[in-house]
């Protein structure tokens, strides 16, 4: 399995900057160690023992690189530096700190190393010695696919453990006692006679030695805040309305801007009159922006009303703009030439289904939009030397490097100040509205501009997931499925996205096939293909990246070769699968649902799975016919991540993730009419309500493997399983998404 | 115009058009209240008039006649109020960009009937849009809520 897990990584952002980071990121660990960022400017009497822990007159200060935007990513990076530092969270600040290379993804890089040919490619280019593309490289600092605690475990409870031992040895100078006669505890050392020497008062001292980097980490049995119920950090705040979002942020002569870019998908702006605009109540001024204008005023709403009364020509998309052509050039694609990958060719396929009876089935996924709750807002100000933004962000360092750009200054003398986001799921990988927001804030020296984006300029410049089609055949004999030729034919992820971050996108794209390729079954004759479509509209990476799609095309097959062979899809799933934890979340799955007893008529419960991120999820879906439509009345989730660190947050985003998955599957999907995408709005695109929410039962299951992420996987297996009970409730088999276009909900 | 907003009144010179929302958060500094769509579909602009739920980003200023509350002056993090407790026992919160609308729109909701039954928190809660998922811990965290109001 480890050469499959290996792999199964690269399924986010293959061939990325991620990949790329992981080169560049060996290279920089063996050339020399990384420097802290907090010693910069550092206090006299403040210590900052290692990047992850600064304790200066303030307190306690805990930088929890990784963004967090509603995953729960601060907290949990929080608790992992408090098992070995001994602080209490409510006493201590917590940071996403300055954007460092010291703060790189090392999973992201390291396990996404790509293999084969794509490999050979580019370790050949970057073997080149082109350090100064390198040096751009290094310090990845980027939050996504389900990375955060895989990457942190051991980095951030290590730094909590060199922190509490170097503060110890401090007060071990200051006290003349022996290491065994000191405790930690709450944020202070602890002497034998119960007094108490806070880390504050010990921080002087434990700034001028040496760090304490022998120590060993705690056993898991002794933990007191991982694998155990947490509160999050953040609850608090975001029970009071008192959580300070990029939206919500103000300051002294900020005035309010909002900016309006061609909706046709990439096409130019022509030209615009703001006669009327400019003299409208409160509007400051209507200034040109890359592809597009803006409104200065003094009030959001106001910059919105005058910004629908500039009068604008809009060039056309360069790119194909409707729907049915787009699926028309997706449909193209399944050729010789557009072939991008072939990682799975196990067996004969083209023998094994070259005669006797077989299956057929064409299979479509829609382009989706992020859509997170927080539309895109960003705070900018341009000094002299220097530029300050405050935002949710997910790419920190690319977004410095590309305002440096656009500025035309040095990187360091752009400032990114990281805050909560709400909601991503992959949107805030994006800097695109930064960048124009920017633009603005250079017309306007000295001057703080919050931009905030309307809910349909949002929608209108989404970077969605891609469309795509599968074509799936098989062969079934003897009550078994015998073989399975998928061909995934999708725009490439990566190409697009990378293109962006001015990263190179080299060899295939492992995206168009993740969660597809990658799946832990023996079947004897078994190819999963996939095929580049030429780019169309600009996309990215969405909540699970490729397998948020290929799950569908690859599981909803697999229930149509079990109905044709007459087999139980949960017995076949047992019967080829390789891979021991992925058996145990089926048989876990399938012992919650009690799949095989008797639900009575007009009901049906579907099963699908997926390993994705390295994470097995099995999901059952339970529905129901009723006179309104179909009602979801249960689901039910077994996952394998290793170890659960947090149950509540796990149990958050396994459910999340299944909301996630079924209210995309149901009714939302981003069309198209000359290039500009006809849904702009949530009463066109709402995802699951709350009164279609089904109960959702969740186990995770821990077998001591590699530590995972649980974001994202989630997802994957959703739809299909939604759409497979559908199949076994009405015997009405869809192979298109949104669903709703061919069943009613209730 | 005057408005009353958490027990203060404020003079504020804006356009009788212009929506609560904004007159809260750009010219009062509000920020607990959230744009999120702009047309009443997703609920994160909730807040209360006359204890009464509505969308600001639908109410005009110049409409608003009553006393206006948001989720600052519901509770604060020192003063929970019961829907705010519920919620933080219950860690409903994901990103929580959407949550000043969900507890505003619970709170109102349980005023208006403390005993409420599954089928009612439904309906009550369907036009708050969660793009998280937290929609299982907010039903738990409004029977609870109900709960400890009634036991209040």
């Amino acid at each position: 399995m480890s050469r499959l897990r290996t792999i199964t990584r690269r399924s986010f952002l293959i061939g990325s900057a991620a990949i790329a980071g992981g080169v560049a990121f060996g290279t920089y660990l063996y050339k020399r160690e990384l420097d802290n960022p907090l010693l910069e400017g550092l206090a006299p009497g403040a210590a900052a023992i290692t990047p992850y822990v600064k304790i200066d007159a303030k307190g306690v200060t805990l930088i929890t690189p990784r963004a967090d935007v509603g995953q729960g990513a601060y907290s949990i990076q929080a608790h992992m530096i408090a098992e070995e530092l001994d602080v209490d969270l409510e006493e201590v600040r917590i940071t996403p700190g300055p954007p460092s290379p010291v703060y790189y993804n090392g999973v992201v890089t390291v396990e996404g190393m790509p293999i084969a040919a794509t490999s050979e490619s580019f370790w050949a280019r970057t073997g080149r010695g082109a350090s100064d593309v390198a040096g751009k490289l290094l310090g990845l600092q980027l939050t996504g696919g389900s990375t955060t605690v895989p990457d942190m475990y051991d980095r951030l409870r290590m730094a909590g453990a060199v922190a509490r031992e170097t503060l110890v040895a401090a007060a071990m100078q200051q006290t003349g006692l022996e290491r065994d006669h000191l405790k930690t505890e709450a944020g202070a050392v602890i002497l034998p006679d119960g007094a108490r020497l806070t880390y504050e008062d010990l921080a002087a001292t434990a700034a001028e030695i040496d760090p304490v980097t022998d120590v060993t980490l705690r056993d898991p049995s002794q933990w007191r805040h991982l694998g155990k119920a947490q509160l999050r950090t953040d609850i608090m705040a975001k029970s009071t309305g008192t959580q300070t979002y990029g939206i919500d942020l103000m300051m002294p002569g900020m005035v309010h801007a909002t900016t309006r870019t061609n909706p046709a998908q990439g096409g130019e702006i022509m030209g615009f009159d703001a006669g009327r605009a400019e003299k409208m109540r409160g509007v400051q001024a209507v200034l040109p922006v890359t592809g597009g204008f803006a409104v200065v005023a003094d009030n959001s709403w106001r910059a919105f009303q005058a910004a629908d009364q500039v009068e604008v020509d809009w060039g056309p998309t360069p790119y194909i703009g409707d729907s049915a052509a787009q699926f028309e050039a997706v449909a193209a694609a399944f050729t010789e030439d557009t072939q991008d990958s072939r990682f799975r060719d196990d067996g004969d396929v083209s023998a094994a289904l070259s005669d006797g009876e077989t299956m057929e089935a064409e299979y479509r996924i829609p382009y989706l939009a992020h859509a997170p709750l927080e539309p895109m807002s960003v705070v900018v100000k341009v000094e002299k030397d220097r530029i300050d933004i405050w935002t949710a962000t997910q790419i920190p360092r690319f977004m410095q490097a590309n305002a440096a750009r656009v500025a035309e200054i040095d990187a360091e003398k752009v400032h990114v100040h990281v805050l909560m986001g709400g909601g991503s799921f992959g949107r805030r990988l994006e800097d695109d509205y930064v960048m124009r927001a920017l633009e603005v804030a250079l017309q306007l020296p000295g001057t703080p501009v919050k931009m905030v984006w309307t809910r349909e300029e949002d929608f209108t410049h989404d970077f969605p997931r891609p469309l795509a089609i599968a074509r799936a055949r098989g062969k079934v004999s003897d009550g078994q499925i015998a073989a399975y030729d998928l061909a995934i034919a999708a725009p490439s992820v990566a190409e697009s996205q990378l293109g962006r971050l001015n990263q190179p996108a080299l060899g295939p794209d492992v995206a168009i096939v993740a969660g597809a390729w990658d799946q832990p079954f023996a079947i004897p004759d078994y190819r999963v293909t996939g095929h580049r479509v030429p780019a169309m509209v600009p996309v990215s990476s969405w909540r699970s990246v490729g397998a948020s799609g290929n799950g569908f095309l690859h599981e909803c097959f697999i229930d149509e070769m079990c109905h044709a062979a007459g087999v139980d899809p949960l017995q076949e799933r047992l019967r080829l699968c390789t891979h021991a934890p992925s058996a145990k979340v089926l048989e876990a799955v399938g012992e919650m649902s009690d799949w095989g007893a008797d639900l009575g008529p007009g009901r049906g419960r579907g099963l699908a799975f997926c390993l994705a991120f390295g994470v097995p999820v099995a999901e059952v879906v339970e529905v129901r016919q009723t006179e309104a439509g179909l009602k979801i009345d249960k689901v039910f989730v077994a996952a394998e991540v290793g170890r659960v660190l947090d149950p509540v947050n796990f149990e958050a985003q396994l459910s999340g993730a299944v909301i996630w998955g079924l209210g995309h599957a149901m009714n939302c999907e981003l069309t198209y009419r000359d290039g500009v995408p006809q849904q702009d709005n949530y009463h066109v695109y709402s995802g699951l309500r709350l009164y279609q929410t089904p109960q959702i039962e969740v186990r995770g299951l821990e077998t001591g493997g590699k530590l995972r992420g649980i974001g994202e996987p989630g997802v994957p297996p959703a739809a299909p399983a939604l759409a497979n009970a559908i199949f076994a409730a009405t015997g009405q088999r869809i192979r298109e998404l949104p669903l709703s276009k061919s069943v009613d909900f209730a | 115009m005057r408005l009353t907003v958490n027990g203060t009144e404020h003079e504020v010179d804006v356009e009788d058009d212009m929506p609560l929302l904004w007159v809260l958060r750009d010219e009062l500094g509000i920020t607990g209240p959230k744009y999120g769509c702009g047309i009443a579909q997703c609920g994160a602009c909730t807040v209360h008039v006359d204890g009464m739920a509505v969308r600001s980003c639908q109410l005009r200023a110049g409409d608003v006649n009553g006393e206006v509350t948001t989720i600052e002056g519901l509770g604060t993090p020192e003063a929970l109020h019961a829907v705010q407790a519920a919620w933080v026992a219950h860690q409903v919160a994901q990103c929580g960009y959407c949550q000043s609308g969900q507890i505003m729109q619970a709170a109102s909701f349980l005023d208006l009937n403390p005993e409420p039954t599954d089928d009612q928190i439904d309906a009550a809660m369907s036009g708050n849009l969660c793009r998280c998922g937290t929609y299982p811990r907010i039903r738990a965290a409004v029977q609870d809520a109900a709960k400890r109001l009634r036991e209040a």
